[in-house]
């Protein structure tokens, strides 16, 4: 007989636009983290370290590299007999054949997956966040309450918090209200988006709402539940979680990671963080290398300068290079004496010999100012720069570029070359 | 793949002073990320050689470690698999292996039981990559009885510590001396041989039932006459770790491109066991000159021309030149250390000075009590 205490569901499918370029061809949980991570290692990684081994995978949006990434999942020990990880994209049924049109509506169109696995609980995860948390800490809350939900929450500064979803609770964490980025919060338990139902709960709920256009859990689940009058607690978590789901965000959670003694700290031999890792010689660094403040990745070669960076696996700096503040993700090639400053450059991108990324004047982004600010230059996956060209601030380019769509060789600050990808 | 492969790991040699006490040679850590293993059983997996036996006789147990899964090679199969023996005891034999000949015939009954026609016989201390279906291909056309792997050494190099062989136009050896006291043979066996798997059986129950135990004296070199042995001669890197001067120069031969390119870049790929380190840490002061540095070192000093192994921490102000640091050291601030081998999971106090004098390599091997971190 097949039991699983709790099994876990990993919503994957999320296209994360805010990154722009960098999601152009990959979903937003495949997007490389800290060298040599990809952002759903980090619940991935939870999981398991909590004891979790089971772990329905739900993709959607561009899924390739996040299915070869996961593979059967023997990087986090998720390759079991039974349980295990489990890639669910959406299917073709005999009538309503859909894709997944809310967060609810996917977890309700894989009853079946979790059904099999005869749960008690089922933890329901995003794959947009950096953080390491016990989950099975968490279920212990859950059951000691005797709670339908659980809703992990963090603190945030009164300040920040309309900017979340809030919670308010009585004195024993029991959820009295819900605010959805409240103008004037009244509290500061923001929701993390992270939840423990008891599956008796979630499967009436998923039931009884599956008419529900784009069910969603925040929008319309919980709100069911509340009403109904389910014993809702809020599970306060402390530590490190970011949300990397903007580009800037994105950008100086990468950077925090360099400071000397980082807040959220990959060297602990406690709760490691696993991944799959294609590339194993060590890093070679060159007699003229200059490093300063640096991650870099393995089988990575530097002749050049790297001051501030996070440099991923397999990465190339020509010599004369000089990378600064920056993110270069796995097997790019930085072109001899190119100047790189506060780049984001994704896998497998070619920048040509004597560039300049990222200096001169600031300007925003002339289609899409919200996503491509903070001077940052993003540059997407399998990109091509070709040699001299000088790019501005605030720019992203995408695809194989040539010397053609660079005016004059410029490309100006807040302006973009979108030649690959879902031109969005 | 029509063979199985045999990779011979149960050696030591004194001639690795210190560093042989805690490991056989076949677990030595080289190139910053493998052991000396992973290239034979890389280049196994490669040939698509599926069924591997590996003999260990001699402090396994860091050997063993390595290969607690064989998934890493790919060897994870219900064709084949990764075969650990170590010595035993059984109702008919109680001896340790006494020499390469008698650790295969003391697991005979592997190589009765499978069905492949060849054998690969590989030793698990020598760095290099071979495609191991091409000198099968060389040992059928020459219809030779045994292929031995050798290569030809510059005449510059030492060749003391080699088996040399002499072959006739054909490339049959004529003559094959085991470290030989003077010679002018450049060409060495490197220990890689090819051989039909039942002839195999034949040749060492014989030898057993005459008490002669090594392969190469009791074999190659008793049946060189009367046997059809072929040298395929191979031209591409190879290294053999036997001494501490060998290992320190292997190592270090990972800091020329070319060689590292070879190894790391160029198909096929070589595979270790994962370990799961996050990416090396550069931090403010930190100063790197033509070296390598694995994952999960974190570098606070100055390295240079040296060869970091995996989770290396290097404090402030210390100074490491021309040195190898093995797996998960600890070096504390203002160390200056010089043309040094560090052992595996040494502890250096701050402040002190470790140098290999005239040109000799320093093995330091230092079990403090680790306070920080």
């Amino acid at each position: 007989m097949i039991k699983k205490e709790m099994i876990a569901m990993l919503l994957a499918g999320g296209q994360g636009s805010r990154l722009g370029v960098l999601t152009s061809d990959v979903a937003k949980p495949a997007v490389s983290f800290g060298g040599k991570y990809r952002i759903i290692d980090f619940p991935l990684s939870n999981c398991i370290n909590s004891g979790v081994d089971t772990v329905g995978v739900l993709t959607q949006y561009q899924p390739l590299k996040l299915n070869t990434h996961i593979g059967i999942g023997i990087p986090w020990d998720l390759d079991r007999n039974i349980g295990g990880v489990s890639i669910l994209p959406p299917y073709e049924k005999k009538n309503n054949s859909e894709w997944y049109t809310g967060t609810a509506n996917a977890i309700y169109q894989n009853l079946k997956y979790m059904e099999y696995y005869n749960p008690e609980y089922v933890l329901i995860l995003g794959g947009d966040h950096i953080y390491k948390m016990d989950y099975e800490v968490m279920l212990e809350f859950h059951k000691a309450n005797n709670a339908d939900v659980t809703i992990a929450t963090i603190p945030v500064p009164m300040e920040e918090a309309s900017r979340f979803g809030v919670v308010i609770t009585d004195e024993k964490k029991r959820i009295l209200e819900f605010e959805e980025k409240p103008p004037k919060p009244r509290s500061n338990l923001a929701s993390m988006g992270i939840y423990i139902f008891t599956w008796k709960v979630l499967r009436e709920a998923l039931i009884t709402l599956s008419e529900q256009p784009g069910c969603d859990f925040g929008k319309h689940i919980i709100p069911y539940c509340h009403e109904r009058g389910d014993r809702i607690f809020a599970y306060e978590y402390n530590g490190y979680w970011k949300d990397v789901g903007t580009l800037g965000s994105y950008w100086e959670s990468n950077m925090e990671l360099i400071d000397l003694i980082p807040e959220f700290n990959l060297y602990e031999e406690f709760w490691k963080v696993y991944t799959k890792s294609d590339v194993i010689p060590p890093q070679y660094i060159s007699g003229d290398a200059v490093i300063d403040r640096a991650l870099i990745g393995e089988g990575s070669e530097i002749y050049g300068e790297v001051h501030n960076s996070v440099i991923g696996c397999g990465v190339y700096v020509g010599p004369g290079a000089v990378v600064r503040d920056s993110i270069i993700m796995n097997g790019s090639v930085i072109g001899d004496r190119t100047i790189v400053e506060k780049g984001v450059i994704a896998e497998n991108c070619v920048i040509g010999t004597d560039c300049e990324l990222g200096l001169g004047e600031s300007a925003p982004n002339v289609e899409k100012p919200n996503v491509y600010c903070f001077d940052l230059v993003t540059v997407g996956e399998d990109s091509v720069v070709p040699d001299k060209v000088k790019i501005g601030k605030n720019t992203a380019i995408s695809g194989g570029t040539t010397l053609d769509d660079y005016p004059s060789g410029v490309l100006r600050a807040g302006q973009n070359i979108i030649k690959a990808g879902d031109r969005t | 793949m029509r063979a199985i492969g045999i990779v011979l790991a149960g050696g030591n040699n004194n001639k690795m002073r210190e560093l042989s006490n805690k490991r056989a040679i076949a677990a030595m850590p080289v190139a910053g990320s493998y052991r000396s293993i992973d290239f034979a059983l890389s280049n196994m997996s490669n040939s698509h050689v599926q069924k591997v036996a590996v003999l260990t006789q001699y402090n396994s147990r860091s050997l063993n470690e390595h290969l607690s899964s064989s998934k890493w090679w790919d060897f994870g199969r219900k064709q084949g698999g990764l075969f650990l023996f170590n010595p035993t005891i059984t109702a008919d034999n109680s001896f340790w292996y006494r020499g390469t000949a008698d650790a295969i015939y003391q697991n005979l009954t592997f190589l009765k039981n499978s069905h492949e026609p060849y054998v690969v016989i590989a030793s698990g201390d020598c760095v290099y990559k071979l495609d191991y279906n091409k000198v099968l291909e060389y040992h059928i056309a020459k219809k030779a009885d045994i292929t031995v792997v050798c290569k030809k050494m510059a005449p510059e190099e030492d060749t003391s510590r080699f088996g040399l062989v002499k072959l006739d136009e054909d490339g049959r050896i004529q003559e094959f001396e085991e470290k030989p006291l003077a010679t002018n043979a450049s060409m060495i066996s490197t220990g890689i041989y090819i051989i039909r798997r039942r002839q195999l059986i034949e040749l060492l129950e014989r030898a057993n039932e005459e008490e002669r135990y090594d392969f190469v004296k009791d074999i190659l070199i008793r049946y060189k006459n009367v046997k059809r042995i072929y040298a395929y001669e191979m031209d591409s890197y190879w290294s053999n770790i036997s001494t501490v001067e060998s290992y320190y120069q292997t190592n270090m031969d990972f800091l020329n491109k070319g060689i590292r390119d070879y190894f790391f870049k160029e198909y096929p790929d070589v595979y270790s066991k994962i370990d799961d380190l996050p990416p090396a840490k550069f931090n403010q002061g930190a100063i790197a000159k033509n070296s390598l540095i694995s994952s999960g070192c974190i570098i606070n000093g100055v390295v240079e021309n040296s060869v970091l192994f995996k989770k290396v921490y290097v404090g402030n102000n210390v100074t490491i030149k021309n040195s190898i640091v093995l797996n998960d050291v600890h070096i504390g601030d203002n160390t200056y250390i010089e043309n040094c081998i560090i052992e595996s999971r040494d502890t250096i106090r701050a402040n002190a000075t470790y140098v290999g004098e005239n040109g000799k390599i320093k093995i330091v091997v230092e079990k403090n009590e680790r306070y920080a971190l």
